[in-house]
């Protein structure tokens, strides 16, 4: 039934999704601890992909386990190099930063860059990349320090971030893309001690001869390079403000010098296999001398690419006097650290899908390219911001991690940008692989141009930036001016109303005060008022009783004066009636 | 009542009239009410689900979850439908959780089907309870969900229509979301009615539906059903389409105020939705039930102040 349905369904999906070989029971993988991501391998791009996910603030709740085969390793800074580095770009330690790992680097160990110059070998041409400004071109980084920085960054999101050291996944079960089944509709990853973990996206970051790959079963296009590695801690001859990055090619391969202190550089040749293991073991003296004459020896030179490129040069200086850029000299080596000599092999591969349902791959798992660029962990850091990005926002929608939607966005965007870079890569390696005169005219005289030209375009538009920047420069300080005199005005102004406001303050507490002294005025006027009326009315009173009295007295008196003059009038009468009778 | 006092010396003549059409009428609600209740024995659920309906629903059932299936227009609309209802309740005050912006709120997700939107809701941290009237559609999604032990908690699905949980569930739920779902109910106002009796004051209710224009009889019924075949055929009537202004008049009439709708797009060419200005032919609306609770504490402050005055005027006159 199981099988029915999913060859059922294939149909409208076409070869993109296969029917698991193994049908699992449900009841067996319930046990199996279910993880939203599961990032395998533990490299600098496996790490890096697992804390990203971890610092993501949508992932805050979700669980992530990351399996590494090898056992974890505490670091501690050796006063050595390690011969194995990188050239970190400033779109990679963007990512490195975005989740604070990068502060760790600078903390550690870590050399920028300013400038690259790429000869050729067999002519005089050369191309140097630089930027302007004083930003940095890329930072050389040790691959240990990487890791370090990553590991360091883990550890601090580690209940987010389960990592399963010293794990080997054997077996993968894939999903059948439909649910009507009862099988389980995660991805089953079986390891090599037994466990079993479920998850709904797994993350092949396991490096070129990836496992998750092969078990999908995407095809991929590859092809072994003729060539190995040799890499190397060299010392330089005399100490020299070293933040150049120094690359000729050689008919025989590329060999490149990157920076890693003022008196330390890291080797990478890149050179056919029989020549690599002689490097290898030859001694150190002759070892120095070889990479020394590879670098300053014209014996490829033949007379006649010599004097196909002067005469290109002279043309090509009459249509633009000033010049193609400097040449620098690059610095001479005296010594090798020891033990820091190894050789591995090189070879280009591409995924031709980095997607299925609830797989993707990143890092060198989906594409392998010649180190002669410098590009190779960049390609894996920009496919993790890429992938970051998106299951970001479909975690945000509450989508399911593992569906094919945003997965195949991530895909589309990656493919655009990797594929064009790495057939470039590609085709840059063939061409420069060769001593036949007619390609290297050509190659010669494609680098004299490209190398003439931007500096023309580059010097043009250093100018006009410069311009630029001292006519916005120019603007912003007028604008300041005008600003800050406008400020001055507004002050000045502000504080005349201060002192306005603080005048008409004043005269306001002087009314309050004159207004309250109205009122206690007034009251006492109300009462000295009703005193003086009291005081009328009694006054009046008094005289009421005074006049009363008085002629009450005057009655009395007029009474008493009357009965007195009765009297005497009575006692008169008395006395003349007493004289009158002796007549 | 003042009707009846006037007809009744005129009843004399009338009478038989009179009495024959009230003998009428009472026997038509007699024979509506035997109707009725022989309706709701036979059908398994009451009267806002069309049984029609839900025989179209169960013959695609086990479809639910092929994204490239028949459901693969539902599938991409949950690209603008999440984050349509995850900012808006976000935006109404509810503390952020990293890493879970619904955690706290209860949805109920109406007409859920197999779970299509309550899977992402509840991912995004929400409780969900999702109810269909189909019992394969809960079938499918219980399936769907059991595998993952995060959602099982979260997700809690149930078979039944809108009214069998009114009585239980009153006043219960945060936010409602019925997302393709008025455009096959039977009695849109039970419905609405129901929505609003479920929902706490001041929750959110969502509704995407599809409008009863000419352009959505072409575009919804014709382009889509008949010739491109995005919907299978005989999903939509447009009899049943609701334009948003009558949604609008049912939602106030039951103390809900509409604050958002949104015109959607479907671009048959990429399978996406987009956002438009023009509702036409299906649209997203986002209505808020009036709270109680927020009238009750306006008055409270108001009875404060009144008191305190009374008080200080009491204790000048004193």
């Amino acid at each position: 039934m199981a099988a029915a349905c999913g060859r059922g369904l294939l149909a409208p999906l076409g070869g993109r999704l296969r029917a698991c070989p193994r049908a699992s029971l449900r009841s067996l993988t319930s046990a199996a601890p279910l993880y939203d991501v599961v990032v395998s391998g533990g490299g600098m791009v496996g790490s890096a992909m697992a804390a990203a996910l971890g610092h993501d603030i949508h992932f805050h709740d979700k669980k992530i386990a990351l399996l590494e085969a090898g056992p974890r390793k505490e670091y501690h800074l050796p006063e050595s190099y390690s011969n194995r580095v990188s050239s970190i770009s400033p779109g990679s330690a963007t990512l490195l930063s975005s989740f604070g790992a990068w502060d760790h680097v600078c903390n550690l160990r870590c050399k920028p860059f300013r400038r690259m110059q790429v000869w050729d070998a067999c002519s005089e041409a050369i191309i140097t990349f630089e930027k302007d400004d004083l930003d940095d071109m890329g930072y050389i980084v040790e691959n240990d320090v990487v890791m370090s920085a990553v590991t360091k960054q883990l550890d601090a999101v580690a209940d987010r971030v389960e990592v399963f050291y010293g794990s080997r996944a054997v077996g993968y079960t894939w999903p059948l893309p439909s649910h009507s089944c009862d099988t389980s509709p995660w991805v089953q990853v079986e390891l090599a001690d037994g466990r079993r973990l479920q998850t709904k996206l797994l993350i092949g970051a396991d490096g070129h001869n990836s496992v998750v790959r092969k078990e999908a079963e995407i095809q991929n296009i590859e092809h072994q390079y003729d060539q190995s590695a040799v890499v190397a801690t060299l010392h330089l001859s005399e100490a020299t403000d070293n933040n150049v990055a120094w690359q000729r090619f050689l008919p025989t391969g590329p060999i490149a010098l990157l920076p890693l202190s003022d008196t330390a550089s890291s080797l990478v040749w890149s050179t056919s296999h029989e020549h690599a293991s002689e490097l290898l073991t030859m001694d150190k003296e002759s070892f120095v001398d070889s990479i020394n004459s590879a670098f300053w020896s014209n014996v490829n030179h033949s007379d006649f690419i010599d004097a196909a490129g002067a005469m290109f040069r002279s043309a090509l200086s009459l249509l633009k006097p000033s010049g193609t850029a400097v040449r620098q000299l690059p610095p001479s080596v005296a010594n090798v650290d020891p033990e820091s000599r190894a050789v591995f092999p090189l070879g280009m591969g591409h995924a031709t899908e980095y997607v299925r349902h609830r797989v993707a791959l990143i890092g060198d798992a989906a594409h392998r390219v010649h180190p002669l660029a410098g590009q190779g962990v960049n390609l894996g850091f920009g496919d993790i911001a890429c992938l970051t990005h998106h299951l970001s926002a479909a975690a945000f929608n509450g989508q399911d991690l593992g569906s094919l939607k945003h997965l195949l966005r991530f895909e589309t965007e990656r493919q655009r940008h990797n594929v064009s870079l790495i057939a470039a890569i590609d085709l840059l390696k063939r061409l420069y692989s060769t001593s036949l005169s007619p390609l290297v005219l050509l190659r010669t005289w494609g680098l004299q141009a490209t190398n003439a030209l931007p500096p023309v375009k580059t010097e043009k538009l250093k100018k006009e930036l410069i311009d630029l920047k001292q006519r916005t420069q120019e603007e912003h300080r007028k604008l300041e001016d005008y600003y800050t005199q406008q400020i001055k005005e507004l002050e000045e102004k502000f504080q005349k109303k201060v002192g306005e406001i603080s005048q008409i303050q004043l005269e306001l507490n002087l009314i309050k005060e004159f207004r309250r002294e109205k009122a206690a005025v007034e009251k006492e006027l109300e009462d000295l008022k009703k005193s003086i009326k009291i005081s009328n009315r009694k006054h009046q009173e008094e005289v009421v009783q005074l006049e009363r009295r008085f002629l009450e007295e005057k009655k009395r008196l007029e009474e008493d004066a009357e009965k007195k003059l009765m009297m005497t009038r009575e006692a008169a009468q008395h006395e003349a009636v007493l004289k009158s009778p002796r007549v | 009542m003042k009707a009846l006092f006037f007809c009744f010396p005129h009843s004399l003549i009338m009478r038989n009239v009179f009495s024959r059409r009230i003998s009428a009428i009472s026997f038509m609600t007699w024979l509506s009410l035997l109707r009725a209740t022989v309706r709701r024995l036979l059908s398994t659920s009451q009267s806002s689900v069309d049984p029609k309906e839900m025989r179209k629903f169960q013959l695609l059932a086990h479809r639910w979850w092929d994204e490239q299936g028949e459901y693969s227009a539902l599938h991409s609309m949950n690209d603008i439908r999440v984050p349509f209802i995850r900012d808006t309740v976000l935006n109404m005050g509810s503390a952020y959780q990293r890493g879970s912006p619904l955690s706290g709120v209860k949805i109920l997700d109406v007409g859920c089907g197999g779970g299509l939107l309550s899977e992402p809701l509840g991912r995004l941290g929400a409780s969900v309870t999702g109810i269909d009237p189909l019992e394969e559609n809960i079938r499918a999604a219980d399936q769907h969900k059991s595998f993952d032990p995060v959602l099982a908690k979260r997700i809690q699905y149930k078979c039944g229509s809108l009214e069998e949980i009114v009585e239980e569930s009153v006043e219960t739920f945060d936010v409602i979301v019925a997302s393709e779902v008025v455009e096959h109910v039977a009695d849109l106002e039970m419905f609405i009615k129901c929505c609003s009796q479920v929902l706490k004051p001041g929750g959110s209710l969502f509704i995407t539906t599809i409008n009863k224009t000419q352009l959505s009889y072409i575009l919804g019924i014709v382009v889509a059903e008949k010739i491109a075949g995005i919907v299978p055929e005989g999903t939509h009537e447009w009899e049943k389409f609701v334009p948003p202004e009558e949604l609008e008049r049912l939602l106030e009439a039951n103390s809900c105020s509409v604050k958002t709708v949104n015109g959607m797009l479907y671009n048959p060419l990429t399978g996406s939705w987009s956002w438009i200005e023009s509702t036409s032919i299906n649209y997203a609306l986002h209505a808020v039930k009036s709270g109680d609770q927020a009238q009750t504490s306006q008055t409270e402050p108001l009875s404060e102040m009144e008191s305190e005055q009374c008080s200080a005027t009491a204790g000048t006159s004193v």
